[in-house]
């Protein structure tokens, strides 16, 4: 039928740009690294929850995110959830706050560590996946360090002990710029270990995967739920059309 | 029960039935709208849109009247109180996806089922005022969208609604004094967020009611175009009824309610798969707060106005763009007298039309998509070939409307039983 093909028609095209529009956002940022974070790994996530109580939190807060939440969603208990994860004298029920105020980090980083509850959707976890894994040693920052997805960035390299320190190699390579001119551009090419860390490189690639998968997991904790309630609307759904599906054809008999 | 004979009194039911409809035209209402109302018997595929369109709107308004009890309209707690709907609501998550859906499923359908009126011609003789009417709907939504997209307060919410309401400063004399009127400030401010508010939970709702309303009452004054773009009310049996029509109840019922549960399917697919439709329905750069001291990267609109801004981005005149992106709304309003084809329906129109409708599909589609990008050389060449594709479309139609031969339009419907 006619309709049909048209509306297959319509489908590949809406396909189609559903993927450029992703090929674009990935293009966006240049060297980008797959986080390949699995949210149904809930050793990982409390891996994840861990090092970010341990690592992130002094300056990053998750601010519409709460504890008991957490201990609910990860498989923990009250006790443990003391134990673990809350540093501070923060109740079950208090979001997840940081130690730092607004005038100290003005006053260390003149800059204001932003609030990760929502980074995961903003950025997509691959980025921040790269953004961790891609500090590089710059003297002319005060931090000492720089890094590659996001340039100038007020962060110092917090993980660095376990990563250790690495150096960032350039290549030079002509392009076409929109426009039909060329341009000589340097561009990264490999990261050059400088001095070991505690973990290995393997190690800290996991390490960092947790953090991720976290984030990932904070920046919407009904993800798994909704995908599990999903599946049970759409057989809902099948059940009745096929039904109403009868119904209308019995009806329709009558009409030649 | 068995029916008994005519001598025994009216059951209870009946009686208050009567008693009613002594007083409110209900049984009268329900037959000539519903039970009475005679539709032709060859909808195809197309004709699910109308419906539907129905049905998002119920979703829209209920899931709305839900998502209010908890949005705190204000600069400082919009964009937190949609988080903590997301978060700390029960079942707010899937209220407010329902409704993010929604909207783009709105501008979906309805593009769909405008598609359905420009290929079997249904904005055609006496159905004008019916598209007129239709059109009318179309740019209430398109303000209810736009209003609405602010509310969540992000990085794109804000920034997009910056670039819209300052293309009214693009006006002369009173361009700046205008989008000045329509902020309430100097600058998207919490203000601008409080009418916005204002407008989308309430006046545009009501308006777009109301035009709905008159839409279905034109429609049923005219009754519905079909696929061969004949009129059934030429051809009435002894009764008074049109041999090719059959009553919307309970034919049309039970068949809408299969297009119900297959459209159910596709948007929960998505409210529960893919809410953000990778960055489509809800944008990424939606997930940051407001910022009025950050202009992101790239301000793109929601997917459903790129077409627009793609024409208004192809032009390099600030002015002559926002004129050309109005004309582009503005000349679809005056398509039942641009066309002057001698038969309705794309089924029988010439070559020539066929290409045509096609071309503008391509381009609708095709802005829509450069809309999306960044601007690069081959976008805004793009855009432009597809701008002028556009408006080739509906200024040349009294021309080429006209052209070719069209084929000889059936006495009868086609139909054939299944």
């Amino acid at each position: 039928m006619k309709a049909t093909r048209f509306v297959a028609g319509l489908l590949a095209t809406a396909t189609a740009l559903v993927l450029a529009s992703q090929v674009h956002a990935a293009g966006d940022v240049g060297h980008i690294e797959q986080a390949n974070n699995e949210l149904e790994n809930s050793a990982s996530l409390q891996r994840g929850a861990r090092n970010f109580m341990n690592y992130c939190v002094g300056c990053h807060a998750l601010k519409y995110v709460r504890y008991n939440r957490l201990s609910e969603d990860l498989g923990l208990n009250e006790d443990q959830l003391k134990e673990n994860l809350i540093f501070g004298a923060d109740k079950a029920n208090a979001n997840v706050n940081r130690a730092m105020t607004s005038e100290q980090a003005t006053k260390w980083f003149n800059a204001e560590p932003p609030d990760l509850s929502l980074t995961a959707r903003s950025r997509g976890v691959d980025w921040i996946y790269t953004y961790l894994k891609t500090f590089y040693v710059d003297e002319s920052r005060d931090s000492g360090v720089n890094n590659l997805l996001l340039a100038g960035s007020s962060m110092p390299h917090v993980l660095w002990e376990l990563q250790g320190l690495q150096r960032a190699v350039y290549r030079n390579e002509t392009v076409v710029a929109d426009g039909g001119f060329t341009e000589e551009i340097s561009v990264f090419d490999y990261f050059e270990p400088l001095k070991a860390g505690t973990l290995t490189p393997a190690e800290y690639d996991g390490f960092v995967r947790d953090t991720v998968n976290f984030l990932d997991y904070v920046g919407e904790p009904m993800k798994l739920k909704r995908q599990r309630i999903g599946l049970m609307v759409l057989g809902y759904l099948v059940a009745l059309g096929l039904l109403l599906f009868a119904l209308k054809k019995e009806y329709w008999r009558d009409i030649h | 029960m068995s029916t008994g004979p005519s001598t025994q009194a009216p059951g209870r039911m009946a009686r208050f039935g009567e008693w009613i409809d002594e007083r409110l035209p209900v049984s009268s209402f329900w037959k000539a709208h519903v039970s009475e109302y005679y539709a032709p018997k060859n909808f195809n595929f197309w004709y699910y849109f109308g419906s539907l369109a129905m049905l998002v709107l119920v979703i829209q308004i209920v899931t709305g009247i839900f998502l209010t009890m908890n949005y705190k309209p204000s600069a400082a707690e919009a964009f937190a109180s949609v988080e903590y709907i997301m978060r700390d609501v029960e079942w707010g998550w899937l209220i407010r996806y329902m409704h993010s859906t929604g909207a783009s499923a709105f501008f979906i359908v309805v593009y769909l089922h405008m598609f359905r009126a420009m290929m079997y011609g249904s904005y055609r003789k006496p159905r004008e005022l019916l598209w007129v009417i239709g059109m009318a709907i179309y740019l209430v939504l398109m303000a209810e969208a736009f209003m609405g997209y602010l509310l969540p307060w992000g990085q794109m919410s804000y920034w997009g609604a910056q670039v819209i309401v300052s293309l009214f400063g693009a006006i002369p004399v009173v361009g700046e004094g205008l989008a000045e009127w329509i902020r309430g400030d100097y600058f998207i401010s919490d203000i601008t967020l409080n009418r916005f508010f204002a407008f989308h939970v309430i006046a545009l709702p009501l308006i777009l009611l109301l035009l709905v309303v008159v839409h279905l009452a034109a429609l049923h004054e005219v009754g519905s175009n079909n696929p061969d773009g004949i009129e059934i009310k030429k051809n009435k049996g002894p009764d008074g009824v049109p041999l090719d029509g059959i009553p919307f109840h309970p034919y049309y019922t039970v068949k809408d309610l299969v297009g119900t549960v297959v459209f159910l399917g596709v948007f929960f697919l998505v409210v529960f798969f893919a809410p953000e439709m990778n960055g489509l329905f809800l944008e990424h750069a939606n997930f940051e707060p407001a910022d009025r001291l950050k202009t992101p990267e790239h301000i793109a609109p929601v997917w459903y106005f790129t077409p627009f801004y793609a024409i208004l981005r192809a032009v390099p005149d600030k002015l002559f763009g926002v004129i050309l992106m109005g004309l582009a709304i503005a000349l679809l309003f005056l398509l039942p007298w641009l066309d002057r084809s001698p038969v309705k329906s794309i089924r029988y129109r010439s070559p020539i039309a066929k290409l045509m409708l096609g071309l503008f599909a391509l381009s609708f589609i095709g802005l829509g998509y450069f809309g999306l990008q960044p601007v690069t050389t081959v976008g805004t060449i793009a855009s432009r070939l597809f701008t002028f594709v556009y408006f080739a479309f509906l200024l040349g139609m009294p021309w080429w409307s006209r052209l070719g031969t069209a084929k000889q339009e059936p006495e009868r419907v086609t139909y054939e039983s299944h």
